[in-house]
This record gives C-alpha cells, structure tokens and sequence, in this order.
C-alpha cells in the first residue's frame, strides 16, 4: 500500500504523458494535435514538481520556526517552462492558421492529399 | 459586438484589482510567491480581459502595436544591461553584488531589475500574442 | 494524510480530464475541458507546496492558452457545420495504440526504482536542494529561494527562456502579424472538394 501511494504520482504522470503522445500521434486534426502536446509538456512538469516534493515540506519561502522546505530548483524550472510553453504553443498554432488560410483545411490526410494532386 | 451590462460592470470593477495584483505579484515576489514570470502573465491578462469585454479596437488603444514591440525588447535589453553594467563594474555578467555597496544591497538590486525585465517582457509578449491572433480574424 | 488524499482525488480527476479530452471530438468543448486541465493542474501544484508555479499555470494555462486556442479555433472553424469538430476517423489506430502501451509499460517498470513521493532522502533532495535553501538568505537576503535561484544563481538561464519567449513573440508577429490578404485565392484541391 506504501508502494501504491508512493508511486501513484508517477504513474499519473505516465499516464497523461501517454494519453498525450495518443492523441499526437493517431489524430489528424491539427488543433488536436497541439492539445496532445500540452498535456504531454503538463505531465512533465507533473513530473518534476512531484520529485522534488518533501514529505510534511512547506513552500520554498524561509520563514522563522520551518525547518523542512521542498526542493526550490524543480519550481524554478517548471516556473520558466510554463510562460515559454505558451509562447511555443502560440507559435505553432500561428502557424496552423497560415496553413489553414493556405490550403483551407488543417486534417491533416486532407492537407496530404492536397499536396498530391498538385 | 453587443454591449453587455453585466460583463462590463464587472470587468470595471475587477480590471484595476487584477492590475494592482499584478503590481504586488511584481514587486512582491522576493517576499512572497511571485515574480516578474506570474506579474507579466496577470498583467497582460487584464488587457486582454479588457479587449474581449470592451472590443479589440478599445483593447488596442490602450496600448498601441509599436509600443508593445518596443516594452517586449526593452525587457530583455533591462535584463542583458544588468549584466553589462556589472561587467563594467569589474564583476562578472550577472553578478549582481557588485551593483549595490554590500553583497545583500546589491543583490536586491539586481534581482529587483532583472525581475522587472522579464516582467515586461512577458507582458508586452503575451499582448503581442493575443493581438496578433485576435488581429487576425477582422477582414 | 490529507494532503495524500487530497493529492489523490485531483490527480486521478486529472486523468480523467485528459481521457475526455482524448475522446471527444468537438474541438471547442476540447478547449474548454483544457482550461478545467489547467486549473486543477494549479491546484495540484498548491498541494504539492509550489505555489509560485500555481500561480503561473493558473493564469497561463486557465487564462491566457486557453484564450489564445480560442482565437485560433475562431480563424480555423469550418465553412459549413459542423464548424469545430474534427474530421471522423477513417480507420482505427492500432498502431499508434500498441506503440503507447509499449512505451508506458517500459515507463512504469522504470518507476519502481524512483524513491517514494515525499521522501526526504532522495537523491533529488541532497545536493543542489540544500545548498540553495541553506545559502539563498544570506547570499541575497531574498527569502523567496524560487526567486533567489531564478533570477540570481541560475540568471542565465532565466537570460535564455526571456529571449526564447521574445523570440517567439516576434516570430508569431512575423507569421499573422497584420491584417489579413483580402481575398485569398482558391487553390485547386478546395474546388475539387467543393464539387465534390
């Protein structure tokens, strides 16, 4: 049972990080895709914060009378990854719109057939 | 767009409370849970708000498009110069004990600016972003 | 032991989320499930005592992408209804499932070297953990140690992730920046399918 509550975070992980990959790599439709890539990047922040968790730890904030902190350097980089994740998300679906406005569609069988008749 | 009375009340009231949040986040942040990521991010979504209640034509006035590119590129320029003035000083880039008369003086000096760097940063970024998409959709 | 709990029912509402968002078809209410993804992604980092990352995916996740998928889903919708759902699928991926499953087994049977959540002698927690919370104080007098450590210990790193979101700032501006050509030419295919 130890075992079990011990390692259910992680496991949780795997999980949306494989319902991710699922949707990246069976789905055709463009926006979907990008969904399946944000919830694969949130479990890999799930990942980090949940190792760097101290058991009865409070927030990386020294205060006078806490003697257990969790561990600070997980957050940091999950603080930073978060903004630039939404900068690179904004990214490609700036790009999903220009190939929308090109080829008028964004499934992407319908943009590979295109692409073959021309 | 149709004016809607409840939304409009209720963006004027909350508007300026997330603004000041935003501020306190900012400047906070080496206090408290916060910081120029949080503050940047809080910010912009004030504007944002604004621009989805009032229209994108109003949302734009307050800040015009050559504004924010200039805001997002002095950010990072705040934070680089950080470390060229510490270089100047003869210290070494980003090393901030060098900026103020004792280690602890300097150091919260350095991350008081560097933080307000990527605080505009973020901010004018974000309002870039969602512009440039909301921008989009009018003929 | 509440925290466990706690800690417990939100993940598990989590993976249910993701298991929707997997299944459905309609993109808006996929977009909308993904803000409530968000949201209980914040309120799981509180739980798990981060609340400065909290904070930033609550007002990112929740607000910000959430809005720009929106905008995007705005510009992307089909001509005719349905206008957001995604095209029905031709075959089933069998594939694709075999490969997840494969690689999530390989995945778990790796966790069972991880120490247990929570314990304080990992090996994450004894090394650079320590250093920064003992000496965060008196090298800066900063007692935010999140803080201390990004902007101060590791301010090149930070130096990095602002210019990447600078950059991608303007790379968008470059992409859909400005209005749109006024009339954009049909290409072959979309008559073809129109007649079709």
């Amino acid at each position: 049972m130890d075992f079990i509550i011990g390692h259910y975070n992680y496991w949780v992980v795997i999980v949306l990080m494989m319902v991710g990959l699922y949707t990246v790599i069976s789905r055709g439709n463009l926006v979907k895709k990008i969904i399946g890539l944000n919830i694969f990047q949130v479990s890999v922040f799930f990942l980090y914060i949940s190792l760097g968790t101290v058991e009865g730890g409070a927030a990386p904030i020294i205060a006078e009378g806490v003697k257990v902190y969790s561990n600070p350097l997980p957050h940091v980089l999950i603080l930073t990854a978060i903004v630039v994740g939404v900068a690179t998300t904004a990214l490609a679906l700036a790009l999903v719109v220009r190939i929308k406005e090109t080829y008028g569609t964004i499934e992407e069988d319908e943009i590979h057939n295109l692409d073959h008749s021309l | 767009m149709k004016p809607n009375l409840i939304l409009h009340v209720i963006a004027k009231f909350l508007i300026p409370l997330i603004i000041l949040f935003a501020l306190y986040v900012q400047f906070h942040g080496d206090f408290g849970p916060g910081g120029g990521f949080q503050a940047g991010v809080i910010f912009s979504a004030a504007i944002i708000l604004y621009s989805l209640v009032f229209g994108l034509e109003s949302g734009e006035k307050i800040i015009p498009h050559h504004w924010l590119r200039i805001l997002a590129s002095l950010g990072v320029v705040i934070y680089a110069g950080v470390g060229i003035e510490s270089l100047f000083l003869g210290g070494n880039y980003l090393d901030y004990t060098i900026l103020g008369s004792n280690q602890i003086a300097g150091q919260h000096l350095g991350i008081l600016l560097v933080e307000l760097g990527v605080g505009i940063t973020v901010a004018a970024a974000m309002l870039i972003l969602f512009f440039a998409f909301a921008g989009r959709g009018r003929e | 032991m509440f925290d466990v709990v706690v800690d417990i029912v939100l993940l598990t509402f989590l993976a249910t989320t993701s298991f929707a968002i997997m299944r459905m078809t309609n993109l808006f209410a996929i977009i909308m499930l993904f803000g409530i993804f968000s949201l209980l992604s914040a309120g799981l980092f509180v739980v798990m005592d981060a609340p400065d990352v909290a904070f930033t995916e609550a007002a990112v996740g929740a607000g910000i992408s959430t809005v720009l998928m929106l905008t995007t889903l705005a510009l992307v919708k089909r001509s005719k209804e349905p206008y957001y759902d995604e095209a029905p699928k031709t075959h089933t991926a069998w594939l694709p499932l075999i490969v997840v499953i494969v690689t999530g087994s390989a995945l778990i049977y790796g966790t069972w070297d991880i120490p247990n959540f929570g314990s304080a002698d990992a090996p994450s927690q004894t090394h650079v953990a320590r250093f920064y919370l003992e000496n965060s104080l008196p090298d800066t007098g900063v007692p935010n140690t999140v803080t201390a450590v990004l902007a101060s210990y590791r301010g090149f790193d930070t130096l990095g992730e602002v210019t990447v979101i600078f950059t991608a700032a303007v790379a968008v501006m470059l992409l859909i920046g400005g209005k749109r050509p006024k009339s954009v030419p049909k290409t072959e295919g979309e008559e073809a399918k129109d007649e079709a």
